[in-house]
C-alpha cells in the first residue's frame, strides 16, 4: 500500500509525520520525498551513501545547416521556447516543456533531441535498512512535474519488485505538483495545525483531494495553539482525526536536532504504530469496497 | 517604486504572519499575495473584492469522439502520458495535459479540440490595510508562475495609479516556477527561516536562487528561541554566504492568538514579538530606500 502525507499549508509537519511513519512501519517500506523543490525527509531519516542520478528533459537542438528559417517550429511552440528573429532561429531551452512538437513539425529535420538537467533522483538506505528515494530540483529550474513523474515511476518499480509499501512526503499546496504526488496513494494523510491559516488550507486540500475518492484522515499538529475550528471542520465533513500532536518545546527541540518524533520516546512510537495500522485498515477497507 | 517580496523555501516559517504585520505597519503600499496555491494573507487583511476575472493560461486538449477513429497516434505522441486508451476511445487527462498542441496538430482526423484553460481567478480588492491584489488557483492546476506575473503587473499598475511607492508581496513556498516569477523585479527579498535542519536546508536553496537571479536578500530567523543552537548555525551560514540577518523573533503564542482574532500581531496591545517586528520593519525600510529602484527583470 502507498500512503501520501500531504497538506495545503506548508510547514504543518508533513515531514515529521512521514519520517515517523516510515520509522515504525511493520512491513518493508520505501520512504519517498516528492517535495522536489525543498526535499527534507533525508534530513531526518539520514540515508547513507546516497547516489544521485541526473534526470533530463528532452529539448530541441538545432542543426544550423539543415534549417531553412521557415519558422514553423517557432509558431508551433506553445511555450515561447523558439523564436525566429530575422534570419536567426533562437532556442530558449529553459522555456521548453519537452513536448517534442517542434521536432515533429520541422520539415527539414533540422531539430534533434538534446537535454536539459531538471535535477537529481537520489537513492540511499538508512542504518536500519529503510530505502529512501527522493527528487531534488536543480536551483533555477522552474519545472518540477517531469522530475516528480520520474521519481514516481521509480517508486512504483521498487514497490512492485521488492514488495514494499511506500510512505510519500508530498509537496505543500493543491496545485499540479501536490495533486500528482497523491495520485498513487491508497490513503492520504492531511497534516494541519489548529490555526485559521491551517484550517483555510486544509479546506482547500480537502476539496482538491476529495475528487480522487481516496480515504483521507487528518493529523493535527501543534494542538493546543490556536482554536478548535479544525476539529469542527473535520467533524462536519466526517473526516477522521487520526492523531493530535501537541505543541511542545521538547518536540520542537527534538525536531531541531533532526530527530524523528516516533523515535523520541515509547509513547510516540506507540502512537505512530497505531496511526500506521489505522492507515492500513483505511486502505484495506477501500480495497474491499472497490 | 520598490518591491519587497517575503519568501522562505520551507513552508510554515511564518511568512504570512510577518507580512501581515508589515502590512499593518507600512504606509502607502499595495499588498500582493503571490501564494496563489494556498493564499492566507486575506484572512488577516479582509479584502472586499472590487474587480475579479478568470485567469486563463494556455490550452487543454479535448478529443471529439464523433471524429476520432481510435488510431492511437495521440496516445503514442503525448510526452506527458496525458492520453489514456479506454474502451470508448482515447481520453485526455486534463490535469496531466500541458497544452503543447502536439496531439491537436498531428491528429490525422483533426479530432482534437484545443480549448482555453481556465486556471483560477484573480482579484483586485480594497482591504482594511490598503489596496490588495490576490488570486486563487483552481485545484490541481499547473502553478505556472504566469498568475504570479499577472498579479505583480496588477500590483504595479495599482501602485502607479494611486501614486504608491511600495509593493509588499507574500510569496509561495518552494523554489520552482511561482517563486522564480515572484522574484522578478523585486528590490529586496526577505527570507524567513526557522532554526531547524529543514529551515536551513531550504534557506540555502532560496538563497542560491536569489543569488542566481542577482536579487538582494536578507534573512529573518523566526521562532529563534526554539533552538538557540540551530539559530547560531543559521547565523554562521549567513555570515559565510555574506547574507545579512536583519533580526530574529521568538516563538510567541501571541502570533497565533492574533491570527485567531483575524489580526496582525502588531495590532492591539504591545507584545515583545510585536515590538521586535516594528524594529525589523524600520530596518527593512532603510534597506529598501537604499535598494535599486527596480530589481533585475527576469
Amino acid at each position: 500500500m502507498i500512503v501520501a502525507v500531504a497538506s495545503g499549508k506548508g510547514g504543518t509537519g508533513k515531514t515529521t509525520v512521514s519520517a515517523s511513519l516510515a520509522a515504525v512501519w511493520k512491513r518493508p517500506v520505501l520512504a519517498v520525498d516528492l517535495d522536489v523543490e525543498e526535499p527534507n525527509l533525508h534530513l531526518f531519516l539520514r540515508p547513507n551513501s546516497v547516489a544521485g542520478e541526473p534526470v533530463h528533459l528532452a529539448v530541441p537542438v538545432l542543426d544550423e545547416q539543415q534549417c531553412s528559417r521557415c519558422g514553423i517550429c517557432s509558431s508551433f511552440c506553445q511555450f515561447k521556447a523558439i523564436s525566429l528573429m530575422g534570419r536567426h532561429l533562437i532556442l530558449f531551452p529553459e522555456m521548453c516543456h519537452g513536448c517534442g512538437g517542434c521536432i515533429h513539425v520541422c520539415p527539414e529535420g533540422a531539430l534533434g533531441i538534446g537535454q536539459r538537467e531538471l535535477g537529481l533522483i537520489e537513492y540511499g538506505s538508512t542504518d536500519d535498512g529503510i530505502p529512501c528515494l527522493s527528487g531534488r530540483l536543480r536551483v533555477g529550474e522552474a519545472m518540477s512535474p517531469p522530475l516528480m513523474a520520474k521519481v514516481r515511476q521509480q517508486m512504483r518499480r521498487i514497490a512492485t519488485q521488492e514488495h514494499r509499501d511506500a510512505v510519500i512526503d508530498a509537496p505543500p499546496g493543491v496545485s499540479c505538483p501536490a495533486m500528482s504526488a497523491v495520485q498513487d496513494a491508497d490513503v492520504i494523510v492531511l497534516v494541519t495545525e489548529p490555526t485559521p491559516f491551517g484550517l483555510h488550507d486544509l479546506r482547500l486540500a480537502f476539496q482538491a483531494f476529495r475528487v480522487l475518492g481516496k480515504p483521507m484522515g487528518v493529523v493535527i499538529n501543534r494542538a493546543g495553539l490556536g482554536d478548535d475550528r479544525v476539529q469542527a471542520f473535520c467533524m462536519e465533513n466526517s473526516i477522521p482525526v487520526l492523531m493530535e500532536i501537541p505543541f511542545s518545546r521538547t518536540i520542537a527541540a527534538h525536531y531541531a536536532r533532526g530527530g524523528v518524533l516516533s523515535r523520541m520516546d515509547d509513547d510516540y512510537r506507540k502512537s505512530f504504530e497505531a496511526l500506521a495500522s489505522r492507515l492500513e485498515s483505511m486502505a484495506q477497507s477501500e480495497v474491499s469496497h472497490a | 517604486m520598490r518591491e519587497l517580496v517575503v519568501i522562505s523555501g520551507k513552508g510554515g516559517t511564518g511568512k504570512t504572519s510577518i507580512t501581515a504585520a508589515f502590512a499593518h505597519l507600512a504606509e502607502g503600499k499595495v499588498l500582493c499575495d503571490l501564494d496563489v496555491d494556498a493564499p492566507d494573507l486575506h484572512l488577516i487583511t479582509q479584502p472586499s473584492i472590487q474587480r475579479s476575472g478568470p485567469f486563463i493560461s494556455g490550452h487543454v486538449a479535448k478529443i471529439i469522439p464523433e471524429k476520432c477513429t481510435d488510431c492511437g497516434k495521440c496516445v503514442e505522441l503525448c510526452a506527458y502520458e496525458a492520453i489514456r486508451k479506454t474502451a470508448q476511445g482515447p481520453v485526455v487527462d486534463a490535469s496531466a495535459c500541458e497544452g503543447c498542441n502536439v496531439c491537436v496538430a498531428l491528429c490525422p482526423e483533426t479530432a482534437i479540440d484545443f480549448n482555453d484553460r481556465i486556471c483560477g481567478t484573480w482579484y483586485e480588492s480594497e482591504s482594511r490595510m490598503g489596496p490588495m491584489v490576490h488570486a486563487l488557483l483552481d485545484p490541481g492546476q499547473e502553478n505556472s508562475g504566469k498568475l504570479v506575473t499577472l498579479l505583480k503587473a496588477k500590483a504595479r499598475e495599482t501602485a502607479s495609479r494611486l501614486g504608491l511607492e511600495l509593493i509588499l508581496s507574500d510569496g509561495a513556498p518552494g523554489i520552482g516556477c511561482p517563486v522564480i516569477s515572484s522574484l522578478s523585479q523585486a528590490s529586496l527579498v526577505l527570507l524567513v527561516t526557522e532554526p531547524t535542519p529543514s529551515g536551513l536546508h531550504d534557506l540555502e536553496r532560496v538563497a542560491d536562487l536569489c543569488r542566481h537571479f542577482r536579487i538582494r536578500s536578507t534573512v529573518l530567523i523566526n521562532k529563534a528561541d526554539l533552538s538557540p543552537e540551530y539559530s547560531d548555525v543559521i547565523r554562521a551560514f549567513c555570515r559565510e554566504r555574506e547574507i545579512s540577518v536583519i533580526g530574529s523573533l521568538p516563538h510567541d503564542p501571541a502570533v497565533v492568538e492574533a491570527m485567531v482574532r483575524g489580526q496582525a500581531v502588531t495590532e492591539g496591545s504591545e507584545t515583545t514579538v510585536g515590538s521586535e517586528i516594528r524594529r525589523i520593519w524600520n530596518q527593512l525600510q532603510i534597506l529598501l530606500s537604499t535598494s535599486s529602484i527596480s530589481g533585475a527583470s527576469l
